[in-house]
């Protein structure tokens, strides 16, 4: 499988990125590693005139210490997350849920803000900053601005990015000694989750989130509630598909995902140490 | 457009049409036909090569994002022609392959996992391979071999 022919231009930085990209319009895609982006040009389900390649614009890998957050550049590979020190010790589901991405040829390649602004439900890095909260930080012709996580994702495969905005930076909270869990379940190791669930302590509260139960990544917020009420994980788990919207597809009928929704709300809660 | 890539390396300079992936630049263009591919959807891993000394599935790169980078092919990793690189004669020595289809990608892989985690457990090997599949179902071996390079003993 061959993409449809287009037009390659290179951006040295982020402002040569978004001035293509103000120039082509929507003819023009972003390309950083290509890992969510190149297989469905094979596949015709994207066929963009102009792509614009950024994964060499290296000053946007990046992990910097904010003090109680972390800065994330929009380029950091899926390795260097899964791998980071920083994150390993003040971020732990970060790192732990980007080292259940694909598999590792596709965290060789894959980043952050790539796998963000693809904004697809069943994609697990995702599922985990809606998690932990925080925002992003979109750079457009204008100047930048920054997006609230929950304002982020607004459809499947679309996020609040303006057509002519380039995803720069991920900021997320530290969560120091935080009990957290992901829960992924698939078939074969390197696919997606059918269903996944991260659960994260932030501030106190228990935040959930669930993969590939709507058209956007969602907060389990029927759960969140039922713990801030005094709920047990077990009496909270129950209403995990409350609100969703699960898709059917060849691997599960809605249904089995609203189960699987449960089941693994329950296991994620219970290894994060809500009894 | 033309791209310049160190292929195992040799300095190469082609041109290339854009939408030209890596894998069959290494093979159409270069003569490369040790990398195979196997489902050309990124799930299979038999197309995995090096770029910078990391394994990455040529099927899902375009070969103008390696312009300028290094790309290691099964072909370039022995030391000579008479020599087999140790991950080469380790997947020999503990039998690690049935049809053989597989295999360039999963020595490739193996490679790149023991340069990250020299001395990996059973269970790092098998999770750090999950990117490439045996249609043989020969992974008992492969794994063998992956741990008998990095000096543990499988016997």
């Amino acid at each position: 499988m061959i993409p449809a022919a287009f037009d390659y231009q290179k951006a040295d930085s982020a402002e040569e990125a978004i001035a293509l990209i103000v120039e082509h319009g929507d003819e023009a895609k972003l390309l950083a590693g290509g890992h969510s982006l190149i297989p469905m040009m094979k596949l015709r389900l994207a066929v963009p005139s102009v792509l614009v390649d950024i994964a060499g614009v290296e000053d946007l890998s990046y992990i910097n210490d904010c003090g109680d957050h972390f800065a994330i550049g929009a380029l950091t590979k899926h390795r260097l997350l899964e791998t980071s020190d920083l994150l390993l010790a003040e971020c732990p589901l970060l790192a732990h849920v980007a080292s259940k991405v694909g598999d590792p040829q596709v965290r060789h390649r894959g980043t952050l803000g790539g796998s963000l602004a693809h904004s697809d439900p069943a994609s697990d890095l995702p599922a985990a900053i809606l998690a932990l909260g925080g925002s992003l930080i979109a750079e457009g012709p204008g100047g930048s601005r920054e997006i609230a996580v929950a304002d982020f994702f607004t459809g499947y495969f679309e996020s609040s990015l303006a057509e002519d905005e380039m995803l720069t930076e991920v900021r997320v909270p530290k969560a120091p000694g935080a009990s957290w869990n992901y829960q992924k379940f698939n078939r074969r190791a390197q696919d997606w989750a059918i269903v996944g669930v991260a659960a994260v302590e932030v501030n106190g509260a228990t935040q959930v989130s669930l993969v590939n139960m709507g058209s956007t990544p969602l907060r389990a917020e029927a759960v969140e509630s039922a713990l801030a009420g005094g709920a047990s994980a077990t009496e909270a788990a129950e209403v995990a598909a409350e609100g969703t919207d699960a898709p059917t597809d060849l691997n599960a009928s809605p249904e089995y995902r609203d189960h699987l929704a449960r089941v693994l709300t329950k296991r994620a809660l219970e290894a994060s140490g809500v009894s | 457009m033309e791209i310049s890539v160190a292929v195992n390396g040799t300095g190469r300079v082609s041109e290339v049409e854009p939408r030209t992936l890596l894998v069959y630049y290494l093979r159409d263009e270069l003569g490369l036909t040790g990398t195979n591919v196997g489902c050309d959807t990124s799930s299979c891993g038999a197309c995995t090569v090096h770029l910078n000394g990391e394994s990455v599935k040529s099927c899902t790169m375009l070969a103008v994002q390696a312009d300028g980078q290094e790309v290691t092919t099964i072909e370039g990793l022995a030391p000579s022609s008479d020599e087999l690189h140790p991950m080469q004669e380790s997947f020999q020595n503990n039998h690690g392959l049935q049809c053989g289809y597989c295999t360039p990608g999963m020595v490739m892989a193996a490679c790149s996992l023991l340069e990250e985690n020299p001395v990996p457990t059973e269970a790092e090997v098998r999770e750090g391979l999950e990117g490439n599949l045996c249609r043989c179902t020969g992974y008992h071996n492969i794994v063998k071999a992956v741990l008998a390079c990095s000096g543990q003993d499988v016997s």
